[in-house]
């Protein structure tokens, strides 16, 4: 051997037993490996960049109980309508019942369904928020998550709220069939009446947004937020690429390509979303009255402004 | 009545009443050559072919009405619309660049009532149809339905709209368009128009596309015409991993008319000629005028905010679940 391979040999060695260690404590949870670069990070600090990579500044998927700690202020969020659960309307099997996919899911992830609705204030603005979780079977769209957006825009409609949703979804639940088209339509509704009403709707699109929730409520913001290099569309990639036969651009669905295609008013990191979100909901506090009358001004709350009659 | 002289596009389970209508016609005519009174024979023939015809149409499995509902033959949206209005004048373009064939529409008057009628247009031939994207419409026909609707409500006139597509158009340029953002648009300006607004699934609704021109005062369905939330296909492709399972999807999804009246999406389902659509259209749009005409009639009753108000709690109900 000579004194060339000695060292090179040292140095494989070395590698190795790094590597070895680093698996041993990404097992135990303290470092994780961001699946975009590569690079090790210690988890608690990853933890408080809210999950995005230092090094190349890739957003790792959040729940949505940790978005929640994200955005709102400590002690202020109140969760509304909790108690929603799923049913197998349809007395839907595939390969496996949905009955037992909701059980499943639900004692995997602690939540009933695919998305958590409350308020709170956001930097001491109250609004309605709804986050979607992708670990609930996609983080697709059935009855409850339907019902619960709905109920989360109406309460937003009457009490004068800004709503924000956070979408993380692969769109309709097919199990739940045509019951799941159909809550596009009712939150679809929801919103043209919190409209009508001069209150503002912000989506964020967050990795990934798909499919019928993309053709719904994702689209109907007045502002709409992406973060970055999210997959955003209407049809999967998959399903172009085989009804085309050809192999699609990189960036196509990114939040960049719709950026550029003008569906998406602004991509905002992570590290900057609560401070965005702040700025466009105080920028749209009304300065100047809708209705003209002594009492509507901007200090007065929201709901004062809305016409009584 | 079908005859068997010519029935391309035949379906499997429509073989057997066929077979028996061609045996029926042979009968008939070997014994108007030989001068014989068959009438008697003829006649139990027949009602032979109408149990037959009865009981192949009254227990079609899901995916049977899937292929009924996307039959050639099926009579299509500018069908319907010529066979029940008096006048028709389509109009052209969403006034932002396109005008997509695959989503027609215009004014029409029906009944003496002056009305917009539009819908997902499928081609009647290979060639109409690789011209009419197989009524897959991009995000252009969207925009046109909604212009057309928007015209409608600014002139007081009732929207009528047919649905009939695969789902809206999967392609680079339609994701490009906003296909998301033109459907998600329409959900929520359907939601806003003060006329009656009436839609009928009048073959094959697929999904988000067939939503897209789908909230109405009244949704109705032709008997044999399917709703899903996914091709069967597609969704035996994600859940069971295997596109071949597409018959036990299409009875996993809930798709016909009557599983969706039951689960209270459907307001009404209107029968279809006893061998179904394709084989007497009109017959089948004589059914169709009359339910637009009476639903229209009890729509003009209530003011535009009843109408809205009622729009929004139908669909506000739809959905199961605990708690």
């Amino acid at each position: 051997m000579s004194l060339f391979d000695w060292f090179a040999n040292r140095q494989k060695s070395e590698q190795t037993t790094q590597q070895g260690q680093a698996e041993r404590e990404i097992a135990d949870g303290l470092w994780t490996k961001c699946p975009e670069c590569g690079v090790l990070a210690y988890t608690k600090d990853l933890q408080a960049n809210m999950m995005v990579c230092a090094d190349c500044g890739h957003h790792m998927r959040v729940d949505s109980n940790e978005r929640i700690r994200q955005l709102i202020d400590p002690k202020t969020w109140k969760p509304l309508n909790e108690e929603l659960e799923p049913i197998d309307a349809l007395n839907f099997r595939d390969r496996k019942a949905y009955k037992d996919r909701i059980q499943e899911t639900q004692a995997k992830t602690g939540l009933k369904d695919a998305v958590q609705t409350g308020t709170g204030l956001l930097d001491g603005l109250p609004v309605a928020l709804g986050v979607m979780d992708f670990r609930f079977m996609g983080g697709s769209m059935g009855s409850v998550v339907g019902e619960k957006l709905c109920r989360l825009i109406e309460y937003g409609t009457q009490e004068g709220l800004t709503v924000i949703i956070i979408c993380a979804s692969g769109g309709a639940r097919m199990q739940e069939g045509m019951l799941s088209l159909m809550q596009m339509a009712k939150i679809s509704g929801a919103l043209e009446h919190h409209r009508q009403a001069h209150l503002l709707y912000i989506p964020v699109l967050t990795h990934p947004t798909t499919g019928g929730v993309t053709a719904s409520f994702a689209m109907l913001g007045d502002l709409i937020l992406a973060e970055p290099k999210a997959t955003i569309g209407f049809a999967g990639r998959r399903v172009i690429e085989q009804t085309l036969r050809e192999k699609l651009p990189d960036d196509f669905q990114t939040s960049e390509y719709l950026l550029q295609h003008g569906f998406v008013d602004a991509i905002v990191p992570r590290t900057q979303l609560k401070k965005t979100l702040a700025q466009l909901i105080s920028i749209h506090q009304p300065f100047f009255p809708l209705d003209a009358g002594p009492n509507a001004h901007h200090t007065m709350p929201r709901q004062t402004l809305v016409p009584q009659n | 009545m079908s005859t068997t002289k010519s029935r391309p596009f035949l379906l499997d389970f429509e073989k057997p009443l066929c077979e028996l209508e061609a045996r029926i016609d042979q009968i008939r005519e070997l014994a108007q050559e030989n001068n014989v009174d068959v009438s008697e024979q003829i006649r139990e023939l027949e009602a032979k072919a109408d149990q037959l015809r009865t009981e192949i149409f009254s227990t079609l499995t899901p995916s049977q009405r899937l292929q009924l509902a996307r039959h050639p033959r099926r009579p299509s949206t500018l069908d319907y619309i010529q066979a029940i209005s008096e006048e028709w004048f389509e109009l052209h373009g969403d006034r932002g660049g396109s005008d997509d064939p695959a989503l027609v529409g215009g004014v029409a008057r029906l009944d003496g009532i002056p009305v917009v009628m539009l819908g997902h247009q499928k081609g009647r031939d290979t060639k109409d149809n690789v011209a009419r994207n197989f009524g897959m419409a991009s995000p252009g026909g969207y925009r046109k339905a909604l212009r057309l609707m928007e015209h409608a409500n600014q002139f007081r006139m009732p929207i009528l709209t047919f649905i009939d597509t695969p789902g809206a158009w999967a392609g680079v340029e339609a994701e490009e368009l906003g296909q998301g953002e033109a459907i998600a648009y329409n959900l929520r300006e359907m939601f806003k128009f003060d006329v009656p607004i009436l839609c009928t699934v009048i073959g094959e609704g697929g999904s988000g596309g067939a939503l897209g021109i789908g909230v109405g005062d009244r949704i109705l369905m032709f008997e044999h015409a399917v709703y899903t939330v996914a091709t069967p296909e597609a969704c035996a492709a994600i859940l069971w991993k295997d596109a071949a399972k597409g018959p036990q999807a299409a009875a996993a999804l809930k798709i016909t008319a009557r599983d969706l009246k039951e689960l209270g999406i459907l307001d009404q389902i209107l029968p279809e000629p006893s061998n179904g659509a394709h084989a007497d259209p009109l017959g089948a749009a004589a059914i169709l005028k009359n339910a637009l005409i009476s639903n229209l009639e009890e729509l003009f009753g209530l003011s535009p905010e009843q109408r809205r108000e009622q729009r929004y709690l139908k669909f506000r109900q739809m959905g199961k679940f605990l708690g």
